[in-house]
């Protein structure tokens, strides 16, 4: 079966069967490997991108439900180069250290701060707890989410 | 411990620290500026772009993807295999098992050999013994994973079990002494401790019980791998390049040089990334089918076939006299391990070092189960022997009605106590007083469950963390300098996320006096100079030693290459230090020159040296340990029992902090690790089945973002004058006590001694 997505602004048509999940898709066929592969169960949340603005994970999301739609990506965030604003204040805040759970963690924020620029502290810690860190990053990482809301006020977008 | 390691250690003790290679203070350790510094990472922005290129992401033309099958059996043998249905499935390039894997020779076993890091010493599927319930039966390659896991459901195997001891209780009964702990003597004896401990005026003595645990790093384990005629090519997630080249190469059956393998990228480690059964079979399938193969394992079949900790029965006795000194130190107890692996989780090892005491009583035995190979995690025996070691102290504390930071002021030695070495640097007492005044620590009433909150009881804890310095030997670096006076470092080692190529970039450019940009830091690749591992805190320092070897090639080579028309002419390699980009005379400031103007008057394009280190015969003669002070805050629900850690603080003493930003993340790291250890992580094994009944992260609880409080670190920053750089290393320690902390925190929120983790509320109630 032949799905047409819109991953990160870009038309592309995937040949596959219906119920891959979009994961192996980014990873395999599309190249994309910022979507990481921590369980394939939705338990860690490495795999977390956005559908529509909306935070999902890719792992447990068959490729039929996603004809039409728009895929984000943490590559759609911005580039090495030119980092977006959550990227931007996750290098500032030093929020990587092995950088395995980062970019799910970026995804389900930007979904957090596009849905509630003035997310709180404890709006932030809420939303975030379905995605796992095992270097123990946690206050950075709650801390980048901070940064990045203030950033995106901050630049009127 | 060899007789003649003995003698060596024995001789080294007498020989001044200048003529040991290694041991004479490096020049750095008192240099501020760039060492120290909180500097950026080098791989923040590539890592947040989702470009850093971890081991199952490389891409190869015409992959093919490996899924497992694991046995369901502990013990025994296979009496027949169907892969027919899995052959005739959509996709399916092959079915591997023991009926058609390339023949290969067994792993080494870590440490039996410089290079040796096999796990176990058991043969990969090359017969149809089963050893323990998990063990691969079968490989399925297909062209896309969905295929590989789907045909690897159709797989038949029928088994005839052996009787397995799977039983931990039972299996103690014969428990043994194992042949060392790591080199050290299964049992350690000074005076006659159980005597001492029966006439002293105070006693604890209490029995501790700590589960299994896996590291569960993020990134699951997987390998791309290829190979090019005899050549092979491994893409991995680890933590010993070169040991994985050397090991897969005897393996195989060919010469290391013939292995290459790149890591450049780990998504977490903690002791788990090393050369387990999948590198080995991807590696086999891959020969079998002519085909590059990527494995990736499922979370289940991490658990299944990489080793966690091992479960620990720890007793810990304590005597002392009125006046707080210790008559008797005893920790003695049992680990489970395997006949096929070497890692007793040496948990008797903080009580060799920490406390004084008139008598010493340790001994560890193993006892011998069928399962999984356990492993190395996070902190080694140090982590579950410190939450026995320190909440015997807390107990022993209040029987005397001291205070348990007095108690270990009264306690604490003046040389190493089993050794009789001098330390080479201890602050430990300096951290208990630092970190005490900033936690607050005066305001803890010693009265249990006096302070509450509505429903909440309100504790405070302490405890010693500590861990051993280490510097591995066998490590090499290359120190390259380019035309235009900037230079690349490198050897094969590791980052996973601790801030190493940071450091070393750093570290590099305060040694040869360049600013940062004008240094690289190449690591992560067996073509590299051979590196060490990434264990046992040992890295920054093993590194840093290759560096100065190398470093000391280079000035040598730069004296040579500048001859009589340097400023520098005359100046020998002790009247020199690196400053501005060049080299520069000690005593006269003005005479100055710079490595490039040194590479362009010789006519050179470049400059490039290698060296290894000296052996770590500073650790022969010195007691070499990093310690800490860790104090946590707990309130615990009086109606539900449940657990919330609230404030944490650490307080170490770990020699020079070389990077203030990576540092407290690895402090902090550990300590979130900690959390998890006391309060959460359990690997449920069925002592029925030898099976892991909890292989998911729904199943296993590591520490989430609403587990993690406000955790504050701070450090003495003294240098160790007998480490590279006066550092000590710093991965590991900040896990060691924690528990131990959150343990009395809880019993002076509520009265209740848990002594076996982790700590439920079912264990409160």
């Amino acid at each position: 079966m032949a799905v047409t997505l819109r991953v990160n602004g870009k038309e592309q048509s995937v040949e596959t069967e219906p119920d891959t999940p979009l994961l192996y898709v980014l990873r395999d066929d599309l190249a994309l490997n910022g979507a990481k592969y921590g369980c394939g169960l939705g338990q860690c949340g490495a795999c977390t991108v956005l559908v529509d603005d909306k935070p999902v994970l890719s792992c447990l999301t068959p490729l039929m439900l996603l004809e039409g739609r728009s895929i984000t990506t943490v590559e759609g965030l911005g580039t090495v180069g030119k980092p977006g604003p959550m990227q931007q204040a996750f290098i500032e805040e030093q929020a990587a250290q092995c950088g395995y759970c980062i970019p799910g963690m970026m995804m389900r924020a930007e979904a957090l701060v596009r849905r509630n620029p003035d997310a709180g502290d404890t709006e932030i810690r809420d939303a975030l707890e379905a995605n796992l860190c095992r270097c123990g990053t946690h206050s950075r990482i709650l801390k980048a989410v901070a940064r990045a809301r203030d950033l995106k006020r901050g630049g009127g977008a | 411990m060899s007789i003649i390691q003995d003698a060596v250690k024995t001789a080294v003790r007498f020989v001044p620290d200048r003529w040991l290679p290694g041991a004479s203070p490096d020049p750095l350790r008192e240099k501020h500026g760039l060492l120290g510094a909180p500097i950026s990472r080098v791989d923040g922005p590539l890592k947040v772009a989702g470009q850093a290129r971890f081991a199952a992401e490389v891409p190869m033309e015409g992959l093919a993807y490996a899924t497992l099958v694991h046995s369901t059996i502990a013990r025994g043998h296979i009496t027949s295999l169907d892969t027919s249905k899995a052959e005739a499935a959509p996709g399916v390039v092959l079915v591997m098992t023991h009926e058609n894997a390339p023949r290969m020779n067994a792993p080494a076993m870590f440490m039996s050999r410089p290079d040796a890091v096999g796990a176990s010493d058991l043969p990969v599927m090359q017969n149809r013994d089963i050893h323990w319930n998990g063990e691969p039966v079968a490989l399925v390659l297909a062209e896309t994973q969905e295929q590989a896991d789907h045909a690897a459901t159709l797989v038949k195997v029928e088994y005839e079990s052996a009787t397995a001891v799977t039983d931990f209780q039972a299996a103690k009964l014969a428990a043994h002494h194992p042949q060392s702990i790591l080199g050290e003597p299964p049992l350690f004896e000074i005076g006659d401790a159980e005597k001492e401990l029966n006439e002293a005026h105070h006693r604890v003595d209490l029995v501790f019980r700590t589960p299994r645990h896996n590291h569960n790093a993020i990134e699951l384990h997987g390998a791309t791998v290829r190979w090019d005629g005899d050549e092979l090519t491994v893409h991995d997630a680890t933590q010993m390049l070169n040991g994985t080249a050397g090991t897969l190469a005897e393996i195989f059956g060919i010469n290391p040089d013939q292995v290459h393998v790149s890591s450049p990228y780990v998504g977490g480690g903690f002791g788990g990334k090393a050369l387990w059964n999948h590198q080995i079979l991807a590696a086999a399938a891959s020969r079998l089918s002519g085909r590059p193969v990527r494995i990736v394992l499922s979370r289940e079949s991490v658990f299944r076939i990489v080793g966690g900790r091992t479960t620990t029965e720890q007793r810990v006795a304590l005597g002392a006299e009125r006046n707080g000194s210790l008559r008797a130190l005893i920790h003695t107890g049992t680990v489970a391990m395997t006949e096929h692996n070497n890692c007793p989780e040496q948990f008797t090892f903080p009580a060799r070092h920490l406390y004084a005491s008139k008598s010493f009583r340790l001994e560890q035995s193993v006892a011998d189960m069928d399962m999984m190979a356990n492993t190395f995690m996070r902190a080694p025996g140090e982590s579950v022997g410190t939450f026995a070691l320190e909440c015997a102290l807390d107990e022993l504390a209040e029987q005397m009605e001291l205070d348990p930071i007095e108690l270990r002021r009264r306690i604490e030695p003046e040389k190493d106590p089993t050794s009789n070495n001098p330390f080479s640097s201890r602050y430990l007492l300096q951290c208990f007083e630092q970190g005490g005044e900033r936690f607050g620590w005066n305001r803890r009433d010693p009265k249990p469950g006096a302070r509450r909150e509505g429903e909440w009881l309100v504790g405070l804890g302490c405890a010693t963390g500590t861990y051993p310095y280490h510097r591995m030997p066998g490590g090499s670096a290359r120190i390259r300098i380019e035309a235009d006076g900037s230079a690349v470092v490198s050897t094969a080692v590791h980052e996973m996320g601790m801030g190493t190529a940071t450091v070393q970039a750093q570290a590099a450019a305060a040694r040869l006096g360049l600013p940062l940009e004008k240094v690289r830091f190449d690591y992560g690749d067996t073509s590299l100079p051979k590196g060490v591992l990434a264990g046992g805190s040992t890295q920054t320092a093993s590194i840093s030693a290759a560096v100065i070897a190398a470093n000391d090639e280079l000035v040598k080579e730069l004296i040579r290459l500048a001859g009589n028309d340097s400023p520098l002419a005359g100046l020998g390699a002790d009247k020199l230090e690196a400053r501005d980009e060049g080299l520069a005379s000690v005593d006269e400031p003005g005479r100055h020159e710079t490595y490039a103007s040194i590479l362009a008057r010789a006519g050179r394009d470049h400059l490039e040296v290698e060296a290894a280190a000296p052996p770590p015969l500073e650790m022969m003669k010195y007691s070499m340990h990093s310690t800490a002070a860790q104090f946590a805050e707990v309130r615990v629900n009086s109606v539900t029992g449940e657990v919330r850690v609230c404030r944490m603080l650490g307080s170490f003493d770990c020699g020079r902090i070389l990077n203030a930003k990576t540092a407290t993340s690895q402090f902090r790291g550990g300590m979130i690790m900690g959390i998890g250890l006391a309060l959460t992580e359990e690997t449920l094994f069925d002592p029925r089945s030898g099976r892991i009944m909890n292989p998911s992260l729904a199943e296993y609880h590591v520490p989430v973002h609403m587990d993690v409080p406000e955790i504050e670190v701070m450090w003495t920053d003294i240098p160790d004058p007998h480490a590279p750089l006066g550092a000590r290393g710093i991965g590991e320690i900040g896990i060691t006590g924690v528990a131990a902390a959150i343990a009395n925190a809880v019993y002076n929120a509520t009265g209740r001694r848990v002594r076996d983790l982790p700590i439920t509320l079912d264990k409160l109630l």
